[in-house]
This record gives structure tokens, C-alpha cells and sequence, in this order.
């Protein structure tokens, strides 16, 4: 894979210092280029700088030619400062979203009850998502294929960042969570890895099966909800949000990956988008009963301060998701007002 | 080699989880194949995909489609 094209002073900075490599240009964000932030939840220019350096993490970049840039100080002091405004306007959408949830103390009589129940609420009223409904009854193959082409971002790194959390928790937690990710890496069979089916998905429409392609178009608020599992996952204080938030992931996925096979029939894609949706129907009813009650529930059972990261981490899964869907439906919207006044 | 276990765990108001089994019997007869480490047999009736959980059994208003 190959850098993205920078699309503002903070994703240019980071672009620039890994193609300037070796020779080190100082990356560190200007606090003018900060400041212009207004909302970093939809900043693509900070969400895009920020997803780069994550991805040294996990695959790089072909033309990246010094391997050592992953842990290079300087690109960790840009880090550090990007993920400190994303993760303060993150807390900040998670206070502002009404709780009308019992406090946690009133919820069980241990940890691992009062989280399992809280769980449990805050995803039960949950059903299929208003995209998962417009893919059902109402997209067009062209807007199902744009909502592929922008979920692809998730999809192709799918369940790799909870992976960095299993040398960080222990016990029976550290064992649910092995469990889960043997069923989203294959259970054992290459052609079943997860992240593969999606691929195979998107080929099967033509479409391109790389990530680069999709970086490049994706919004802030789609790159803000992967963002947001890298920086649950790879920094070890925020291990619990990174639990909570996979919890609340996987129980409501269940039915819109329903929906979402429905409107793939109705289209009459190719089975192999059906597959993937499929998969995810009964796959992901499992996974939501390992995350809550196997993963969780034994984490805080484990290190009970751990509570009040793992509800945190579900709710700012719920709202920054809903924030890129919001962000997708308004988009299908505009485009068909600008069609239908065109 | 140890003996294989199978472990059947419940989920209050969910599935049960099963661990270990090789095929799961249906009301109808039809025996389905396990495919996965674990599997989340329906206990509510409401799934569209009997013997499995599809977590049909969050939602309250849906009636059990036959
Ligand atoms: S128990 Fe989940 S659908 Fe029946």
C-alpha cells in the first residue's frame, strides 16, 4: 500500500515527514494547524493524519522506506498530540449523549454483573440501524456499492486491532477474546478469514480490493470510527473501553448484517457479498455473547476499576458509529435531491 | 489426548452457547453440522435460522415468523 494523498496541513505534515525519511523532517502538528480544527470527529485532515500513523502499526506503507518510522519519537510525539484532541472530543460526544441508564452500582451486586447488565441495556433497544434499513428496502446497487466502498476501510482490517489486546488482559478474559478472534480470523481456514470474504465481496462487483483505494475516499467520521479502535487498542490504559467498545460492536451487529443480506438479495448482487453479511448473522450472535459475558464480564471480574472504561468504551462505539452513519445517510440524501432538482 | 468436552453455556434472555458438539438437532429433525469453535443455539424460537441464535431475541414486538 502506498501513503495517501494528504488532504490538509496535519495529514501533509505526517505524509511528508514519512516520504522525507530518513532525513527526519520535525512532524509534530503546528498548534495552528490544531487549532483549525473545529470538530475532529469529522476532520478528515486529522483523522487521515492519524490513520497513517496507525498504520504503520499494522501493514505500512510500500514507499515508506524506513522500517524504524513505527517507533520513531517524533512521529510519537504527532501521536500523542492527535490522539489527545481525539480522544478529548470523544469524551466530550459520549457526555453529551443522554444516559438515562441507572448508575452502575445499581445495575448487580458484583462488577461483573453491573457491566453485563449495562451492556445489555445500551444495546438491546438496538435493532437494525437506519443504514442497515436503507440498504434493505431502499439503496440503489450504486449507493450499496458506495456504502461497500466506504465500510471497506473497516472491513479489509477487520478484528486486527483487538488483536493487540490480547497480551494486555489476562485469564478467562484473555481466553474469550481468542475465542472470538479464531472465528473472525477463520476458525482455522484461510478462505474464511474475515477480512478475506469482505474482499471477496467487493471483487465480485469489480470493485478494487486494496485499502489504499478506500482511504482515499473515505469521510472523517468513517476514519474516526476505525481510528477509534486503534487508539483503544493500542494504548494499554484504554484496554477496557477497547473491550467495551468490541462488546457493543458485536451485539449490534447481528440484525443489520440481516438487513443489510436482504437488501444484497433484493439488488441481486453476487452471492459473494451475500456471504459476508451472512456469515455475520450467526457469527456475530456468538461474538456478542463472548464479548459481553465471556470478555467483559471476566475483565472486570479481573481488574474491577476497569468498569467505568468498558461502559465508556461501548457508548463511544455506539456514538461515533451512528456519527459516520449519520454522515453516509446525509450523503445518499444530498446526492438524490441534487439528482432529482438536476 | 484429553477426551473432548462439550460445554453448554446459558445467556440469560439469549442462546446457549455450545462448545464442542458436532451437530445440533433441530425440532424438525434435521440434523445441522456445527461449523464454528462455538455456536449460539437458539432457545427463544423467534430466529429465522433455527437451530442458531440470529439475536432475534432482542426484539420484543417481533413475532416468530414460521
Ligand atoms: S435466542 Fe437468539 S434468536 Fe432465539
Amino acid at each position: 500500500m502506498r501513503l495517501p494523498q494528504p488532504c490538509g496541513p496535519l495529514s501533509e505534515g505526517v505524509v511528508e515527514t514519512l516520504r522525507a525519511r530518513p532525513q527526519g523532517l520535525h512532524a509534530v502538528p503546528e498548534p495552528r494547524a490544531m487549532g483549525d480544527v473545529t470538530y475532529p470527529l469529522t476532520d478528515r485532515d486529522l483523522q487521515l493524519a492519524l490513520w497513517v500513523l496507525y498504520e504503520l502499526h499494522y501493514r505500512g506503507f510500500d514507499d515508506v522506506d524506513d522500517p524504524r518510522a513505527e517507533w520513531d519519537p517524533l512521529l510519537m510525539v504527532s501521536r500523542a498530540a492527535l490522539e489527545r484532541t481525539f480522544e478529548h472530543a470523544v469524551r466530550e460526544l459520549v457526555g453529551a449523549t443522554p444516559q438515562d441508564a441507572p448508575a452502575l452500582e445499581d445495575l448487580g451486586d458484583t462488577p461483573a454483573e453491573q457491566v453485563t447488565a449495562a451492556l445489555v441495556r445500551m444495546t438491546a433497544r438496538s435493532g437494525p440501524s437506519e443504514v442497515a434499513q436503507f440498504l434493505h428496502r431502499r439503496a440503489t446497487r450504486q449507493e450499496f456499492c458506495s456504502y461497500l466502498a466506504e465500510r471497506a476501510v473497516h472491513h479489509l482490517r477487520e478484528s486486527d486491532p483487538q488483536s493487540f489486546v490480547l497480551p494486555r488482559i489476562g485469564g478467562a478474559a484473555k481466553v474469550a477474546l481468542a475465542e472470538l478472534q479464531y472465528d473472525e480470523y477463520g476458525g482455522g481456514r484461510p478462505d474464511r478469514l474475515h477480512q478475506a470474504l469482505f474482499a471477496r465481496g467487493l471483487a465480485s462487483l469489480d470493485l478494487p480490493t486494496d485499502l489504499a483505494s478506500y482511504v482515499e475516499q473515505a469521510t472523517g467520521a468513517t476514519l474516526a470510527s476505525v481510528n477509534l479502535m486503534s487508539l483503544f487498542a493500542l494504548n494499554r490504559r484504554l484496554r477496557g473501553a477497547a473491550m467495551g467498545h468490541l462488546a457493543a460492536f458485536e451485539a449490534t451487529s447481528s440484525l443489520p448484517c440481516d438487513r443489510i443480506l436482504r437488501g444484497a438479495r433484493r439488488l441481486r448482487l453476487p452471492e459473494e457479498v451475500a456471504d459476508y453479511y451472512d456469515e455475520h448473522v450467526e457469527a456475530d450472535a456468538v461474538h456478542e455473547q463472548l464479548a459481553i459475558r465471556g470478555i467483559c464480564a471476566a475483565l472486570v471480574a479481573d481488574e474491577p476499576e476497569l468498569a467505568p472504561d468498558v461502559v465508556f468504551g461501548a457508548t463511544a462505539c455506539l456514538a461515533v458509529d451512528g456519527l459516520a452513519g449519520q454522515v453516509l445517510l446525509d450523503g445518499w440524501r444530498a446526492r438524490r435531491e441534487d439528482r432529482a432538482a438536476g | 489426548m484429553s477426551k473432548r468436552r462439550v460445554v453448554v453455556t446459558e445467556c440469560p434472555g439469549g442462546p446457549l452457547l455450545v462448545r464442542g458438539a458436532d451437530e445440533v438437532v433441530g425440532v424438525d429433525g434435521t440434523a445441522a453440522p456445527v461449523e464454528r469453535a462455538v455456536v449460539a443455539v437458539c432457545r427463544c424460537g423467534r430466529s429465522d435460522r433455527l437451530p442458531w441464535c440470529d439475536d432475534s431475541h432482542r426484539d420484543r414486538r417481533r413475532k416468530r415468523s414460521p
